[in-house]
């Protein structure tokens, strides 16, 4: 048996007081006739973070988060509750409440479970962050502060955060399975803000994952995040308002991968696809991508901020190519919807919190490298912009149209960039955006684990990556015609 | 409550003993409740309970915040001790405290509405399916749905702190949306409507929200993208409202204090046309950003932010007031596990007396927004560029659709740009704005 789910079924049973036998009832409590599969969700959360602002370590919070949800799904419907009291009552009563949608009054007998936890461990840590001392993860953003002034004079303003979290979660299934796994989960972000005349231009860099404190110190990690921050900041200083109109953009390596996250891979989430409302409905099989595009969605990298052992269901994560050399090849499920469409969970059911449903998610989603330089890509854009950083995206997953901004973008003229621009915006149609990529370099890089996906109103950690890329002629945002 | 009362006095009175010089408590609990049907049935239904209690505390001028879901006798020793632990470990801040003792005034706004307890699920489920129908039968193009959603959360709230101020309040609200989804040509466009209120009796008719959302989602058919061009642009209320929602945030003393908003520094300047005056007013009677008392125990109030174009007041907690040197605003907000931040209550800008109509009609040549989507909002530099849908205005008159287009402006710029206020202000959730129309921006298209 795998050690997670020991570790995590002793602490549930032990910490309240429960026994296997219980679970088992409850999830056949949960279950009636007309109920297709129910599961429990138990959840233990510890959350940490302290923060810098002027010089100062001034905040420090922590919070305890405990629950348990209790699902039933009947076919297209699916019922749900929770709560924050684990209790045999409150498990009792939340089965009753979930097996409401069915409008059944059957109850179904003890479901006997055995282990299906993942037999691997992709975030092996020697020692949780939330146990190392305070003092430790003050005295870094301590250091971080005094490094980004020292990188240049105009840096006026420096604030820095560290939080972690530490996930418990044991997962009961009425198709018989018991499955834990501990969570790790860690981040250290960084932001400069830069003046001069008067002028005010911020600069943000960060990352982590789901590995040890040292990780952050390890081959200047730190270092480089704050430099990175410091230098956006500066950088910003001296951009130029962003052009506006449609021409050639070249993506750079790592972060701007957001680009998949919001133009393809929501319109590849099963939900949307069983319900038909995605603009990516029915073209599994036709061509949605240049060839020169390979595009895959994986959860088992070790480490990363997007990885899991398992789903928030119980199922193993995996790779799942997406697009392959330009066809669409697969969506990303959860239970309900791959068994609605008849296909095979992916591993990207996934929850916020004991609070939430389940839907189809993202993990780790990234382009496979192409043989293109990098040099040679930006020196084949004649009037464009390389855009190497961003803040955020967005999609409109039924019409398709999806808009992200870049936080570090260059004008490209006669194939040499040329002077930082701010305040760029992408807007595009993601059916089509990726047709247009005509370059793909060698350099896929994924980003430094800073991403959170936000959904339905759930947020879970994401990873992205993508080589650097050439895409023709997308519309830019900006304001100078 | 007042048995959460005294467990928060307890708990302040242990940590005392322990070394705290002062601290509070915030506890908030309460019951949710969602359902979603989808094609004329139930998709989703979740119930829910849940609770959560803060502990802030101060060691001198030192402070941290824990908090648990787990009320165990054993799990608060913890969280006592853990916080002064914390607590202990942070730097020395100047400006760190409660607030001046004073005592706590907590008028009844008519927050809660008790009728929510016996409202009973099959009326819920029904309220949500009428909704939903009245979108799908409205016209034949209507093909699909990503369903109607209605919600409604319950709770209540528990302040105390060492200078001896206690207080509670129920406050709730519920909800509901349509999202129907048009298509033509083999293209799809979806759109929304929905109510939210305080209370059941306040929502709109169903039959009105679904023909709404229907009405929002056909008029998307069709969507052309244009070319880039310097036009005069108009929100629509949904839409001004976002851009008013940018000025909360740039007002909050956070920001300010921090230097990340572009509004620092310009107190007593003009930052907007004269015709401009924007007010964020927590006393409203049963609005849904109202609140008796702020987080930290101190009367809300009617807060003018921009008179006349002249920013006249920033909105503050104890903490960033005294940043500021200024006096705070009433709008601490607490999330019980972090230290007291700043919200807006009821934030809008007050209407003018233009109709709608009227300042569409007053365009030649221009562009419509009904929705906005992406996060390019700069509040340090004021950048604004963002993905928009829209209606085309020729010469006065709501034309064809456009879309895959941005628009783009500095919120400096776009507040002094402001040309036409219309009259039609309502409060759909905490930031409203009637119709605005500004002189110019830049859309990108093809």
């Amino acid at each position: 048996m795998a050690k997670e789910l020991t570790k995590a079924e002793d602490f549930f049973l032990k910490k309240f007081n429960l026994n296997t036998l219980q679970l088992e009832q409850t999830v056949g409590k949960a279950l009636g006739k007309r109920i297709d599969y129910a599961d429990l969700y138990f959840e233990y959360r510890t959350n940490e973070s302290v923060s810098l602002e002027e010089g100062m370590v001034k905040k420090a919070v922590k919070s305890v988060g405990q629950g348990v949800g209790v699902r039933a799904v009947a076919e297209e419907k699916t019922g749900y509750a929770y709560s924050d009291e684990i209790t045999v009552k409150n498990l009792e009563e939340a089965a009753r409440t979930a097996r409401y949608i069915a409008d059944d009054s059957t109850v179904g007998k003890p479901v006997p479970v055995r282990s299906g936890s993942a037999q691997r461990d992709l975030y092996p840590i020697q020692t949780p962050v939330s146990d190392i001392t305070i003092q430790k993860k003050i005295d870094l953003l301590n250091r971080i502060d005094i490094l980004a002034r020292r990188y240049d004079p105009r840096i006026t303003k420096v604030m820095a955060s560290f939080s972690s979290e530490h996930k418990v979660i044991l997962i009961v299934t009425s198709d018989g399975m018991i499955v834990g796994d501990i969570q790790p989960l860690s981040r250290l972000n960084v932001t400069c803000i830069a003046e001069e005349n008067g002028n005010r231009q911020v600069g943000s860099f960060g990352g982590g994952g789901r590995g040890d404190y040292s990780f952050f110190l390890e081959n200047g990690r730190f270092e480089e995040y704050t430099k990175e921050a410091a230098r956006q900041a500066i950088l910003n200083l001296s951009a130029m308002d962003a052009p506006a109109g449609t021409m050639d953009v070249v993506l750079g390596p790592g972060w701007p991968g957001i680009l998949l996250h919001e133009a393809i891979g929501h319109g590849l989430e099963g939900d949307f696809n069983r319900k038909q409302t995605s603009a990516f409905t029915d073209l599994i099989g036709k061509p949605v991508a240049s060839e020169l595009c390979t595009v895959v969605d994986d959860g088992t990298i070790p480490g990363r901020r997007g990885s899991l052992n398992v789903d928030d269901e119980g199922t193993p994560t995996h790779r799942t190519v997406l697009i392959e050399k330009g066809i669409l090849k697969g969506y990303l499920q959860d239970k309900l919807n791959a068994k609605l469409m008849g296909m095979a969970p992916t591993g990207n059911g996934r929850r916020e919190s004991f609070m939430h449903i389940p839907m189809p998610r993202m993990t780790n989603t990234f382009m496979l490298a192409g043989d293109s330089d990098p040099d040679a890509i930006i020196r084949s854009v004649k009037n464009g912009l390389y855009a190497v950083s961003f803040g955020g995206g967005q999609v409109d997953i039924t019409s398709g149209k999806f808009v992200f901004s870049a936080s570090e973008a260059y004008r490209i003229e006669d194939g040499k960039v040329t002077v930082p621009v701010k305040g760029a915006t992408l807007i595009g149609n993601g059916p089509d955006v990726l047709k247009r990529v005509t370059m793909v370099g060698n350099d896929l890089k994924l980003d430094a684990g800073v991403g959170t996906c936000g959904k339905d109103g759930q947020s879970v950690p994401v990873g992205v990556g993508l080589p650097t890329i050439k895409i023709n002629s997308i519309t830019v945002g900006g304001t100078r015609g | 409550m007042v048995q959460y009362e005294n467990l928060a006095g307890e708990l302040l009175k242990k940590a005392t003993t322990k070394g705290a010089s002062s601290g509070d408590v915030v506890i908030v609990e309460g019951d949710s409740f969602d359902v979603q049907v989808r094609l004329r049935s139930v998709d989703k239904l979740s119930n829910a309970h849940e609770k959560r209690l803060g502990l802030r505390l101060f060691f001198g001028q030192r402070t941290a915040v824990c908090s648990t879901s787990d009320f165990s006798r054993e799990s608060l020793d913890r969280l006592v001790e853990d916080t002064c632990h914390l607590a202990r470990s942070t730097a020395e801040d100047p400006h760190a405290g409660l607030p001046e003792p004073s005592p706590l005034v907590s008028p009844d706004l008519g927050l809660y509405d008790e009728s929510l307890h016996g409202w009973k699920i099959e009326d819920k489920i029904h309220l949500a399916v009428q909704a939903e129908a009245a979108a799908l039968d409205y016209d034949a193009r209507i093909t699909n749905s990503e369903g109607a959603n209605l919600s409604h959360a319950g709770r209540r709230v528990v302040y105390a702190n060492t200078h001896g101020v206690v207080g509670s309040y129920p406050v709730g609200s519920v909800s509901y949306s349509v999202s129907p989804i048009a298509t033509a040509d083999g293209l799809m466009q979806r759109d929304y409507w929905y109510s939210a209120k305080r209370r059941v009796k306040e929502l709109a008719a169903p039959e009105a929200v679904g023909r709404t959302a229907a009405q929002r989602a056909l008029r998307r058919l069709g969507g052309r993208k244009i070319s880039t061009c310097d036009v005069p642009v108009v929100f629509d209320p949904e839409t001004a409202s976002e851009l008013v929602g940018s000025i909360a945030a740039c007002v909050s003393g956070y920001a300010v204090y921090k230097g990340v908003s572009f509004l620092a520094g310009e107190l007593g300047q003009s930052v907007a046309a004269s015709s401009v005056t924007v007010l964020d007013d927590g006393v409203i009677p049963s609005a849904l950003g109202s609140r008796p008392f702020d987080g930290e125990g101190l009367a809300t109030r009617k807060t003018t932010v921009i008179r006349n174009g002249i920013l006249e007041s920033y909105l503050l907690d104890t903490y960033s007031a005294r940043k500021l040197g200024l006096r705070s605003t009433g709008n601490a907000v607490r999330s019980v596990g972090d230290v007291p931040s700043v919200s807006h209550t009821n934030f809008h800008l007050a209407p003018g007396n233009h109709r709608p109509e009227e300042i569409i009609r007053s365009v030649k040549r221009g562009l419509y927004v009904v929705e906005m989507i992406g996060f390019g909002v700069n509040h340090v530099t004021g950048d604004y560029s963002r993905g928009a849908v829209g209606l085309w205005i020729e010469n006065g008159e709501l034309t064809y659709p456009v879309e895959e287009i941005t628009i783009a402006g500095n919120l400096k710029e776009i507040l002094m740009n402001i040309e036409m206020i219309g009259n039609d202000l309502e409060f759909r959730g905490t930031v409203a704005s009637p119709t605005l129309k500004l002189s110019r921006m830049t859309v990108a298209g093809n």
